[in-house]
């Protein structure tokens, strides 16, 4: 090697440092966010007596702080039904985010459905899919009861068999070989332990 | 082009002794009769400002060498039969001017916070003198240029203007496309009306049906599991500043290659045929059927 070569390398090696002390941190700090989790929160959406276990109660509460009303999201809450293998003192919390695209979804109570407005997704009174292009059924939040007040906590997917799962974006199917198709994101929360 | 009539005096190159009016030449006739009539300074000066604008000009050209660049992009050869679809690329830049310079004007009363958002555009179409008007033009600007892309890219496509040597300019125009998407994308969400919130919450979740990296796009693009406040400044920031920048540039590769490159015809002209036939090898006349001519 001339001296001219190894300084040539020498320079362009030191550039190359430069450029990555700029380049890195930058890069870092746009994708910091998919690494970073929230804290986890609970809100009290009513007493345990204003809940059923025949039909769903609608919760208005807010799982993102900070940014008003956009922040806040819908969930259909009830009792456990024993005719559904349910426990009754376990509280049941389905979110309005359709599993397709995420359009709010509507529980309507003649037909004991959930519909989408948007592309028209179907799910029964569990939350699964069934019809339209949904590809799972409905998220759920976890649930717990404080003070004879029912809580809403960090939301959660379901398999088609309503297994509890991270929670996964709408549009991305759950269970079997699409957990690693569609990996949990380090930002969601773990599920709740035996549903 | 001859420059030396836009030379100012000063500048030029000074005569070679014993020429022009060098002093060392024979006096001029008139000196030895009566000394010329003096011009009047008003007429002097008359003269200076006339020439001013070629002295500036000239002064410019001197540092920069920029004429010879100006005049063989802007008198290059255009092909025979060059039309009225080979504005489409002029007009999709034009396009994006006018979305570039009323984006300018709407960044000066637009707040990017997810409180404040709604209000401040609500306040730009109700109160600002023409505010509505230029957001008008922005957003539909927006669709227009879109159509125009495509339209263009059609032209090119159906024209064969990407084939040898212009695939590259396909290319970049292809990125163009892409980058023009995006702008239209994040665009989209700024107003923080439930139309726009919506919309980009079910863009969002598109990207995410990826395979294996479409969670972490969707991350990345909302900053966090959820649309928040970030995700709004974050559009912003990719619509404003990151997308705007890279397609400025483009749009300067795609226009150097196509001076470059020079256009097309149109595939209806024909290359001219040879005036002296070429000669035909008698057995391959008769292959061909019809003396080598082009084909029917």
């Amino acid at each position: 090697m001339t001296r001219r070569r190894a300084f040539t390398v020498a320079v362009q090696g030191l550039g190359g440092v430069a450029g990555a002390a700029i380049v890195l941190p930058a890069v870092g700090f746009a994708v910091a966010p998919i690494f970073h989790r929230g804290k986890e929160r609970w809100e009290a959406v009513g007493p345990v007596g204003d809940f059923v276990e025949d039909t769903y109660r609608q919760v208005v509460f807010t799982e993102t702080e900070g940014i008003g009303d956009a922040g806040k999201t819908t969930a259909y809450v009830r009792k456990g039904s024993k005719q559904l293998g349910e426990s009754p003192s376990q509280i049941v919390a389905v979110s309005n985010r359709c599993a397709h695209l995420g359009c709010p979804v509507r529980f309507v109570e003649a037909a004991g459905n959930f519909i989408c407005p948007c592309h028209g997704g179907v799910y029964d009174f569990q939350g699964k899919r069934i019809g339209g292009p949904p590809v799972r059924p409905l998220d759920q939040f976890q649930t717990r009861i404080r003070n004879g007040q029912v809580e809403l906590g960090p939301r959660y997917s379901v398999t088609s068999q309503l297994e509890p799962v991270r929670a996964r974006d709408p549009g991305e199917f759950t269970g079997g070989v699409w957990e690693y198709l569609y990996p949990p994101r380090p930002s969601t929360f773990p599920p709740p332990s035996g549903g | 082009m001859k420059l030396d009539s836009l030379i100012p005096a000063p500048l030029r190159k000074p005569a070679k002794p014993g020429e022009g009016n060098g002093a060392k030449g024979p006096a001029p006739a008139d000196l030895k009769t009566s000394p010329p009539e003096r011009p009047s300074d008003a007429a002097r000066l008359g003269e200076q400002a006339k020439g001013a604008p070629s002295d500036v000009l000239a002064w410019v050209d001197q540092r920069t060498a920029a004429s010879g660049f100006l005049t063989g992009m802007l008198y290059r050869k255009v092909p025979k039969g060059t039309n009225w679809f080979y504005t489409l690329g002029s007009a999709t830049l034009f396009a994006f001017i006018v979305q570039a310079t009323t984006g300018v004007f709407l960044a000066m009363f637009y707040t990017p916070s997810t409180t404040q958002a709604y209000a401040s555009i609500a306040h730009i179409n109700n109160d600002v003198f023409l505010g509505q008007f230029v957001h008008g033009m922005h957003k539909w600007g927006s669709s227009v240029m879109v159509i125009l892309i495509f339209l263009h890219m059609g032209r090119t496509f159906f024209f064969g203007a990407y084939k040898y040597p212009r695939e590259l300019n396909w290319v970049i125009g292809v990125v163009l496309l892409i980058l023009t998407m995006t702008m239209a994308f994040t665009g989209y969400l700024l107003p923080f009306d439930q139309r726009s919130f919506w919309a980009s919450v079910v863009g969002i979740n598109i990207n995410g049906t990826g395979p294996v990296l479409g969670p972490y796009l969707s991350d990345f693009l909302r900053a966090g599991p959820e649309l928040g406040a970030t995700t709004l400044s974050r559009f912003y920031a990719i619509h404003m500043l990151l997308v705007p920048g890279a397609i400025i540039a483009l749009i300067g590769a795609h226009m150097y290659l196509v001076v470059k490159l020079g256009t097309t015809a149109p595939p209806w002209l024909h290359a001219k045929k040879p005036k002296v036939a070429e000669p035909v090898a008698p057995l391959q006349a008769g292959v061909e059927g019809n003396g080598g001519g082009p084909a029917a």
